[in-house]
């Protein structure tokens, strides 16, 4: 067969199954989308769930969604930045900054579920911590950790190093180079950084599974050492442990919605800062 | 110089952090184990039958988990695998950079939908596709999950060897282009096999995704704790296990220390292909 | 090899100076005086160790991981390299101007007040007195004077290394170092470059490293011709470029090699 031909042939198959994966993941959206949105509205989203979930709305489990994140992210930010700017302005090549390599890669490859149960064994129990936003909120960021940490440390090595020598020449100490000349430079990689990590915490079902996620509760928390709903957990008890599950499944549909417009939105988001900065910062 | 010194100190404290994580969640998981070892005794693990709950014996056996695993793993690498270096090598290398542009956010997107929201489409929309198209009765099995597991396993795979595609050098390809190869013979012979070690890397880092993966396979594999290799049987994970069962037992029981057992079981499998996959990508300096 | 004519007394001696990268020395017993309110140029062939040598004189080699001297460097009889030097101080001493021009991403003026900022010479009336000085003295003044509060980045290349020997001489130096600062300027900045260390050299006391030996001619009082991490000649420029003492040396400003 002529050459010509076959790779024109060829680069249709791929071509034909590239965009059959883009299809699914937009038939994902779109099946959740067509029938989730018909069951948001200013109730859904402000109720308090009836009848164990079967009527009503999804406020706490919202709330107690953005709570997580929250306390989440304001334990793991700055540990992953500090981190991230060990890693890039102070590490050398020795035996301590290869551990913590080591140590951000194995963090990164940890299944969720062992989160789970490394934050039931460690803060629920261990710490008395019992059930609650605290101790879902640190098993939260041990998980995101190194997501905050790989994507600062990228951030601090894009800025050019003639910043920090320009700085030290000056008589800069090293800590006032940083300071002035290179974490304003990195502030937007850290946080693109710092919202998808949110937006992974917010996604998260197992980890919370055994350390914070309540069935129902039709209440907000008081304090860190309550309890709270959640949104993922909330999709995953009424899909298969809500008595009627077929009758409550636009509310399931609505639910799964308002999560994945959470999680997205936090990618948008992240993108958005991503372009606002780069036109803001050019060299 | 005294402030110098003391954020100097400070780094090195957060830097620690991420050690001390790691070695808490090994001496954590260890603690919660470890009694199981004494009575009833590791041997119990090793064992055909997952009845932790019973009025006879109680039985700990993880292997039927284990298959479940392995059996769900195969399915979705099998399905992944072709499909995601198929969409590296189109993305990286035949389609027009707009077009790149467009396909990128739908992976990313794909990467960041949570996976409970992904096992939820499973259970009301690919299971019953499945139940229908093979005349089950149910649609919960290990095929659907693998399903699924595939689509989650898909954007590790495209990322990372579109990266390793991408880095392999241009005079490679004009080199091969020279000589009269056509552009498809000149990535089939030359930027793929360059690549490859990128590649394998990133199905090992996807083995570790799937492996992991807990809330999708919980909701459509079915959860039957039996050990079987039939796509269409319903099957039960080592990672289901314990998200179903932890919730549950008694704090302390042997039941309790047998899910604290999987999960070691789960951190030595995913840790081990993790730093694998890192070794082959530093080997051929493909290492982020 | 070492030139002793000098009367005045010098304000940089380098005695025996060895420098290594690693494993890898770099320096060789470098010996070499240089006097104050002179323009001293380094030259030689790329990899030589002209631009490392340079780098001793203000610890900047300390950043790069795994180096290490031995010898002294001495700057006002002080020894920089005494475990008590504060490099913060000798830095302020000792300005440096890149090869690459390296403005901050900030406005021209917030770049020529970073040092003054750091070093708490402040006082918002000063630090727009010293702003303009040394903008003046850089001969950037003229053309900057209305957009202070723009982005440096907006200027020229040749405008942004003058804003960055502006930057140097807002801290007050007695010394600058100045690492091939024309070598990526075309020849009408590198001129302008070239006329300012004319202006320059009756205050400040000037080392200039420059793989141009025609800029070294016209630019410097003596010369310091390094070879693979040896010196192999320090002359008046004249001297050197016309007797030169060592056959390496006028092998290379023959053009023979390099």
């Amino acid at each position: 067969m002529n050459v010509h031909l076959t790779q024109k042939i060829s680069y249709h198959l791929l071509r034909v199954i590239t965009y059959a994966i883009v299809i699914s993941v937009g038939y994902i959206l779109f099946d959740i989308i067509r029938h989730g949105l018909p069951v948001i509205s200013w109730d859904f989203l402000t109720g308090f769930p009836r009848r164990s979930g079967s009527e009503g709305g999804i406020l706490p489990a919202i709330l107690g969604t953005i709570y997580l994140t929250l306390v989440t992210i304001a334990v793991a930010l700055p540990l992953g930045v500090g981190c991230a700017i060990y890693l890039s302005e102070y590490a050398e090549q020795n035996r301590f900054s290869e551990l913590v390599r080591l140590a951000i890669i194995t963090l990164a490859g940890v299944p969720s579920i062992v989160y789970g149960l490394f934050g039931l064994g460690l803060f629920v129990i261990f710490c008395r911590f019992g059930a609650s936003i605290l101790a879902g909120s640190l098993t939260l960021a041990c998980m995101v950790l190194p997501i905050i940490i790989v994507a600062s440390e990228e951030a601090l090595r894009a800025v050019p190093r003639g910043f920090r020598e320009a700085s030290l020449a000056l008589g800069a100490t090293k800590w006032q180079t940083i300071r002035t000349n290179v974490l304003p430079y990195s502030i937007s990689g850290m946080i693109t950084g710092s919202i998808l990590a949110i937006g992974r915490a917010a996604g998260e079902t197992a980890p919370i599974l055994l350390t914070v996620a309540a069935f129902f509760l039709p209440k907000l928390p008081g304090s860190i050492f309550d309890q709270v709903m959640a949104l993922p957990y909330h999709l995953y008890i009424l899909a298969t442990q809500h008595p009627e599950t077929e009758k409550v499944l636009p509310l399931q549909y609505g639910t799964a919605l308002v999560l994945l417009l959470l999680v997205l939105g936090m990618n948008i988001g992240a993108v958005i800062v991503r372009i606002h900065f780069r036109k803001k910062y050019k060299w | 110089m005294r402030m110098d010194k003391f954020m100097r100190l400070l780094l090195i404290s957060t830097a620690s952090i991420s050690i001390l994580i790691v070695a808490l969640i090994f001496l954590f998981l260890g603690k919660e184990a470890f009694p199981f070892a004494l009575e009833p005794g590791l041997g119990k693990l090793f064992d055909s039958r997952w009845v932790p709950v019973s009025f006879q014996e109680e039985r700990y056996g993880i292997y039927p988990l284990v298959a479940g695993s392995s059996l769900v793993t195969l399915l979705a690498m099998l399905i992944s695998i072709p499909l995601s270096i198929i969409g590296a090598i189109y993305i990286s290398e035949v389609a027009q950079s707009i077009e790149r542009e467009i396909l990128k956010p739908f992976i990313e997107i794909l990467a960041s939908i949570p996976s409970v929201v992904l096992g939820f489409f499973g259970l009301v929309v690919l299971a019953p596709l499945v139940k229908n198209i093979f005349g089950l009765s149910s649609g919960l099995n290990a095929l659907t999950a693998a399903l699924l597991l595939a689509l989650m396993a898909l954007p590790t795979i495209i990322t990372i060897s579109e990266d390793a595609l991408a880095s392999v050098p241009q005079s490679f390809k004009q080199a091969s282009l020279a000589l009269g190869a056509s552009e498809l013979q000149t990535i089939f012979k030359v930027t793929v096999p360059a690549a490859l070690p990128g590649i394998i890397a990133a199905i090992m880092l996807g083995i570790g995704r799937v492996i992991g993966e807990t809330m999708a396979v919980l909701m459509v594999s079915g959860n039957s704790a039996i050990i079987s290799f039939y796509p269409l049987d319903s099957i039960r994970t080592m990672t289901a296990t314990i998200a179903a069962e932890m919730g549950e037992v008694p704090f302390g029981s042997h039941h309790y220390q047998a899910l604290f057992w999987i999960g070691i079981v789960l951190l030595f499998a995913t840790f081990v292909l993790n730093i694998l996959s890192r070794l082959v990508l530093k080997k051929y300096g493909m290492a982020q | 090899m070492v030139n002793k004519k000098e009367t005045s007394k010098p304000i940089i001696q380098a005695i025996d100076v060895n420098f290594y990268y690693g494993t890898t020395q770099a320096l060789f017993e470098i010996s070499l005086d240089i006097a104050p309110q002179r323009v001293t140029a380094l030259i030689g062939p790329s990899g030589c160790g002209k631009s490392t040598f340079l780098r001793c004189l203000n610890r900047m080699n300390d950043i790069i991981p795994k180096t290490r001297l031995t010898g002294k460097v001495l700057i006002n009889d002080r020894d920089i390299y005494d475990e008590n030097e504060n490099i913060v101080e000798l830095r302020k001493q000792v300005g440096m101007v890149f090869q690459k021009s390296n403005p901050f991403p900030k406005s021209i003026f917030d770049n020529v007040a970073y040092g003054p900022r750091i070093h708490k010479l402040n006082g918002k009336n000063q630090l727009i007195e010293i702003v303009e000085k040394s903008l003046q003295r850089a001969a950037l003044w003229d053309e900057v004077k209305d957009r202070l509060n723009d982005n440096a980045m907006s200027l020229s290349g040749g405008q942004q290394q003058r804003l960055c020997i502006a930057r140097a001489l807002a801290v007050d130096p007695q010394i600058l170092l100045m690492d091939e600062p024309a070598s990526a300027l075309d020849p009408k900045s590198t001129t302008r470059i070239e006329d300012l260390i004319g202006e320059l050299r009756t205050d400040y006391t000037i080392v200039i490293v420059t793989h141009n030996m025609q800029q070294a001619a016209r630019v410097s009082d003596e010369t310091a011709f390094f070879y693979e991490g040896q010196l192999i000649e320090f002359s008046p420029t004249k001297k050197i470029f016309t007797k030169p003492k060592q056959k390496q040396t006028e092998d290379y400003i023959t053009g023979r090699f390099g």
